[in-house]
């Protein structure tokens, strides 16, 4: 079983359109992993059924019981994040400003500060229309990504490809250059990145290789938007052959992806087009590369 | 010697683990003794971050020579693991333990 | 006046918004544009201006003093990061995953963890014509957006007059740092496409806006691809709908070689004049 992450660095690059549409090819074989929880999208493409969900704790958030507290000020005089006020003459902490140190709970004289683990989303094991099944999340408003959920996301989706022999996990990797994407890449056999001719593009695309070379994984590149800026396309291709990533392919500068996203569809199942042949050969060359 | 392996179980036959902080057993073959023991890691699912130091921090305790493993440390773990002398082989993300043994006995593994 | 200008995922056009919004500004008055997309500051690649003033940022992180400490392991006990682990011979510090709240160090009986600045990063100030923009961005390797994104803020407020309009070009996403480039300002606008995964995550920023009690608003970029539920969920749910950025290949073209658009597309400066409209006539209710 081999495990393919799809990042990019920057938003906006058609990461997850790619993926979904990896995704769906590879039907039967694949078990699809959502890991940019961030921005969670790949279950408007995917259409999952939400089979089994499970909430996801994660990260402490100070809470003080107003029935012990004496009201002695010790927690907010330590608080570095201005989490503690009072409100009604009582001490009371923000969950919003509050980054979990439990440095309050530590002086509290009376005991009154307990670090309570946070509900900050669900969990959620999935059949697809595309006949394979899916781990995705769901993340609160205000609650971090991390290498905790990620590394959830990818333990289920791995226990799943066991348990059902699959040949691969397909992953849509964490946005970034941290401790998600991080996570997201460890214990992966294989990063296709996906980049787009901007002058953005390039310069994330530069940063987030430098983790997967860190981490010795082998990668290839596609190119989306390839046409809409030439000496840029030339850059990235330069760089590719430079630091010795494989280049997958181009596609060219296309509202067709847009087009089937509208109607919930991936660009393979939108009809005849340019577009699903050569998204059909890079997942084709994928398979290729990882095999050897 | 005394080798570390990051695994997926406790015995020869299982698989390695190819993450390095988030691995969920480290096993220590000592080779002059023929022993093998293991080391439960399972409890750094609960870590939001800095799985990595903190596993390296237990690697450090049990002192071994070599540390073989899938992908390799990232960057807090590898600055933890330099303080101590530990050679760190990577590579052998999709082996048994014995197979990864094997590997590295053959010069097979990429040295970092 | 502080306006944030965000979207719940990237690569929506919060940059070319931000950039193009602040030059047609500066046509009319004064105005400071800030980067606050500490990890990825795009905006500079927009607005090429002369460079006044820089400084280093530092965020604060326990150094440890090895002639004082007796190794009882109380610092590794109190952190909830795992930003400082004991070795046999040795306290180790991980300062991208300090929150700098200080518990080690202050709760350290021998005093052997004083915190000390590590630079995190690089505020930058450039003038360009009636623009002021600021950006900071963060070191390679560093991961902390947050303490940043706060000090950025800090310094516009020391350096710029209350009334100047000031554009905070919003980190992406819906998590901490966009809730602290936010949780300060007087309105937010909020840019989509009016695709289905724009929609979807237009819905998230608005409920992350809701739960921050900000006032705010919608501008659709690319507007004339995919359908109309962004459109008919601003009208069913009475949000403000500013402008709408035509879709055309040739803006993609112009923003792909860091080159402003409404000084060459004449419908984006249109649509940039309503949402000025917009912003002077908040400005007057404000000041009422």
């Amino acid at each position: 079983m081999k495990e393919i992450v799809v990042i990019s660095g920057k938003g906006g690059t058609g990461k997850t359109s790619i993926t979904a549409s990896i995704a769906y090819l590879g039907g039967k074989d694949v078990v699809v992993a959502d890991c940019d929880v961030d921005a969670a999208d790949m279950h408007l493409l995917m259409k999952p059924d939400y089979a089994k969900s499970e909430d996801f704790y994660s990260g402490e958030i100070a809470e003080i019981n107003p029935d012990m507290c004496i009201n002695c000020g010790k927690c907010k005089e330590v608080c570095r994040f201005n989490a503690v006020s009072i409100a009604n003459q009582k001490h009371t902490v923000s969950s919003l400003n509050c980054e979990g140190c439990g440095y309050c709970a530590r002086v509290c004289p009376v005991g009154a500060i307990s670090m309570v683990e946070q509900n900050v989303g669900k969990v959620h094991i999935s059949n697809t229309k595309a006949g394979n099944m899916m781990v995705h999340a769901e993340l609160g408003i205000g609650a971090d990504n991390s290498g905790k959920l990620v590394a959830k996301v990818k333990k289920e989706a791995k226990l799943l490809a066991e348990k059902t022999n699959k040949e691969f996990i397909i992953i849509d990797g964490s946005p970034g250059v941290g401790c998600p994407v991080v996570s997201s890449l460890s214990g992966a056999d294989f990063v296709v990145l996906v980049t787009e001719p901007t002058v953005a593009g390039l310069h994330d695309l530069e940063r987030v290789y430098q983790l997967v070379k860190k981490f010795n994984i082998k990668a290839g590149c596609i190119i989306n938007k390839a046409d809409l800026n030439t000496n840029v396309e030339k850059e990235i291709q330069e760089f590719l052959k430079r630091e010795n990533v494989a280049h997958i392919a181009n596609l060219p500068y296309d509202e067709t992806f847009t087009k089937a996203m509208t109607v919930g569809q991936t660009i393979v199942e939108y009809g005849e087009s340019d577009l699903k042949n050569i998204v059909a050969e890079s997942w084709d060359k994928v398979k290729e590369l990882v095999a050897n | 010697m005394k080798i570390a392996f990051t695994t997926k179980g406790i015995e020869w036959d299982s698989m390695m683990d190819p993450r390095f902080g988030r691995t969920e057993y480290i096993l220590m073959y000592d080779e002059e003794k023929d022993e093998l023991a293991n080391f439960d890691n399972r409890a750094i699912e609960g870590e939001a971050h800095g799985a990595g130091p903190k596993t390296a921090q237990k690697l450090l305790e049990l002192k071994p020579e070599i540390l073989i493993t899938g992908n390799g440390p990232g960057g807090n773990a590898s600055s933890v693991l330099e303080q101590s002398g530990t050679k760190i082989f990577v590579g052998a993300g999709e082996m048994t333990t014995k197979q990864a043994y094997d590997a590295y006995k053959k010069n097979e593994l990429k040295a970092l | 006046m502080k306006i944030a200008i965000a979207s719940g995922k990237g690569g929506t056009g919060k940059t070319t918004l931000s950039s193009n919004l602040a030059a047609y500004i500066s046509e009319k008055e004064k105005v400071v544009l800030c980067d606050l997309d500490v990890e990825e500051p795009n905006s500079g690649l927009f607005i090429k201006g002369k460079l006044i003033h820089k400084e280093d940022k530092f965020k604060m992180v326990p150094s440890w003093d090895s002639n004082k400490c007796t190794f009882c392991g109380l610092c590794q006990d109190v952190c909830n990061y795992n930003a400082v682990i004991k070795l046999e011979d040795k306290i180790m510090v991980f300062p991208d995953l300090c929150h700098s709240c200080y518990a080690c160090s202050e709760l350290c009986p021998e005093n052997a963890l004083p915190m000390i600045p590590e630079k995190m990063g690089e505020l930058k100030h450039f003038e360009s014509g009636d623009i002021s923009f600021i950006e900071s961005h963060l070191d390679v390797g560093r991961e902390q957006a947050v303490p940043l994104i706060s000090q950025t803020i800090e310094y516009v407020d020391e350096h710029f007059p209350k009334e100047t309009i000031r554009l905070y070009d919003s980190p992406p996403g819906t998590s901490c740092p966009v809730i602290e480039a936010t949780k300060e300002v007087d309105f937010v606008i909020l840019i989509t496409e009016p695709t289905p995964f724009g929609f979807h995550d237009l819905k998230l920023a608005i409920e992350t806006m809701k739960k921050m009690e900000k006032e705010f608003a919608v501008v659709i970029n690319r507007y004339g691809i995919g359908n109309d539920d962004v459109l008919n969920y601003c009208k069913d749910n009475d949000i403000p709908l500013l402008a709408k950025i035509p879709n055309d290949r040739y803006i993609a073209e112009l923003y792909s070689s860091g080159e402003l658009i409404y000084t060459r597309v004449p419908e984006v400066k249109k649509q940039l004049k309503h949402v000025y409209d917009y912003i002077l006539k908040l400005k007057e209710n404000n000041e009422v």
